[in-house]
């Protein structure tokens, strides 16, 4: 995995080459600190809590992850410079690892540019900062498996468009497994035994993060995100080889 | 230095290249030569390992490309048609990725690369600009700085005078030939002056097929006096 770095650091360093970076990051954090303050009531709550903040990830990273994964692939392949990348000493893992982890890396920083949020809280009160810790590491390892989806469905074409489209769509479904409306769409409509919505239901993306949110680490929730990350990237690995 | 053996690629029900086999030593320069749509460029994709060969062989050193693509690609020096790069990166930053890629890992190894190439294709007034901001003739050069990078033993050049103006068609060809005595090179053109002026063998290739395979002075004997066009296009005749 020797040849990881340097893609990742040209890929990571790419994103502030061009307004990208810069885009994102403004609208990442207007988006979700005006969704806490202005929808959540982040002052009128009067806790020392970031829970309006992080209720809003998972709808947040639906459209947010996949435009910053979008051109992970396809833009390679648009420009033929995959090309290139593919006739250097690289193997495919090498190259997905180093794209998908500089990807990641990028989102980790705009998630953790909210730092002044909970420095105010601490201001403010005397926040649960174990809770909060938490809910970063959460929010992190979701945004890390919305974009292992995102990455996936780039490799698939050559327009950033379609892969746009297709990664919100795929990852939409995946966020709304774990909802009421939907589980009780399959049990009160099409009379599915219980036992298998909950099978269905466990690979929604809220229900494992709604965990991390409350405080609490549970290792299955660690690993649903994690082997979603690796299957991802396993299926794409296979579609760039094919 | 570079031996093909057989190589086989269909594209749906279309076979693009159908059983080509050559052999490139040390000091040839080998002209590939076909009508567009002929195979040269999948042939050349197979060679340096991004495209997966339906069957037949391509070795470079004697190592088996699909067998062990990285290091078969280690060997290889290869500009893309149309020279792909990124944009948004500097020369300087393109060619230290590169470098860093091709093992250059410590920074003044990785500087000492960097500056080479620069020379040899006279990059230096543009070192410091965006890729997208410079001409074609400069894109071309700076794929052509890519493949050099690292002294490989082996080149494929697909295309490299395309775009060029006369001066820097005539620069690239006297750059090829200084270096080819060390080296095996491998290049695709559509200028049949090119082979006449630089390489030491001709290949034609035609539907996927060898047609020719020989001098370009054993080619000029086939139709004497007759113009290298008009013998390249009576032997290619079958794609028309």
């Amino acid at each position: 995995m020797s040849q990881t770095f340097p893609i990742f650091k040209r890929e990571f360093l790419g994103y502030f080459r061009s307004p990208v970076a810069y885009v994102f990051l403004v609208v990442f954090l207007v988006a979700s600190v005006g969704l806490a303050f202005f929808l959540s009531g982040f002052y009128k709550a009067n806790v020392a809590s970031m829970e309006s903040y992080f209720f809003w990830h998972p709808w947040l990273f639906l459209f947010l992850v996949p435009a910053a994964g979008m051109r992970l692939w396809s833009e390679e392949r648009r420009s033929g410079t995959i090309e290139l990348l593919f006739t250097l000493p690289v193997t495919t893992l090498e190259g997905v690892m180093g794209k998908f982890l500089a990807a990641w890396a990028f989102l980790t920083l705009a998630i953790l540019l909210s730092f002044p949020l909970p420095l105010t809280l601490a201001y403010l009160g005397d926040p649960d900062w174990g809770v909060i810790a938490n809910s970063y590491l959460g929010s992190i390892l979701m945004a890390g498996a919305y974009l292992a989806v995102c990455s996936f469905m780039s490799a698939l074409t050559k327009n950033q468009v379609v892969s746009f489209v297709l990664s919100v769509l795929v990852c939409f479904v995946l966020s709304l497994l774990g909802f009421s409306v939907f589980t009780d769409f399959l049990s009160g409509y099409l009379h599915l035994p219980v036992f298998l919505v909950d099978v269905i239901s466990n690979f929604g993306f809220t229900t494992h993060f709604d965990a991390f949110s409350k405080g609490i680490i549970d290792p299955k929730d660690v690993m649903f995100f994690l082997s979603l990350m690796g299957f991802s990237l396993f299926l794409n690995v296979v579609v760039l080889e094919r | 230095m570079i031996e093909v053996k057989g190589l086989v690629k269909t594209y749906g029900a279309k076979r693009a290249v159908d059983g080509i086999s050559f052999e490139v030593r040390r000091g040839d320069i080998l002209g590939f030569l076909g009508p567009n749509g002929a195979g040269k460029s999948t042939t050349m994709k197979m060679i340096t390992g991004f495209l997966r060969p339906d069957a037949g062989q391509a070795l470079v050193d004697g190592i088996d490309v699909v067998a062990d693509p990285v290091a078969v690609k280690r060997k290889l020096g290869y500009l893309p048609e149309s020279a792909p790069s990124y944009p948004e990166m500097t020369v300087e930053e393109f060619l230290g990725f590169i470098a860093e890629v091709r093992g250059f890992r410590a920074t003044d190894a990785r500087r000492a690369q960097v500056d080479r190439a620069i020379a040899l294709t006279h990059l230096a007034p543009v070192r410091r600009q965006t890729i997208e901001t410079l001409s074609k003739g400069y894109r071309q050069r700076v794929g052509f700085a890519q493949a050099l990078l690292h002294d490989p033993p082996a080149l494929v050049l697909d295309e490299p005078t395309d775009g060029l103006d006369p001066n820097q068609k005539n620069e690239v060809r006297t750059l090829i030939k200084g270096m080819a005595a060390q080296k095996a090179v491998i290049l695709s053109t559509h200028i049949l002056e090119e082979v006449e002026a630089i390489c030491t063998r001709v290949i034609i290739i035609s539907r996927g097929r060898v047609v020719a395979d020989e001098t370009p002075a054993q080619l000029q004997a086939r139709q004497p006096g007759a113009r290298l066009d008009a013998i390249f296009r009576s032997l290619t005749q079958s794609d028309l």
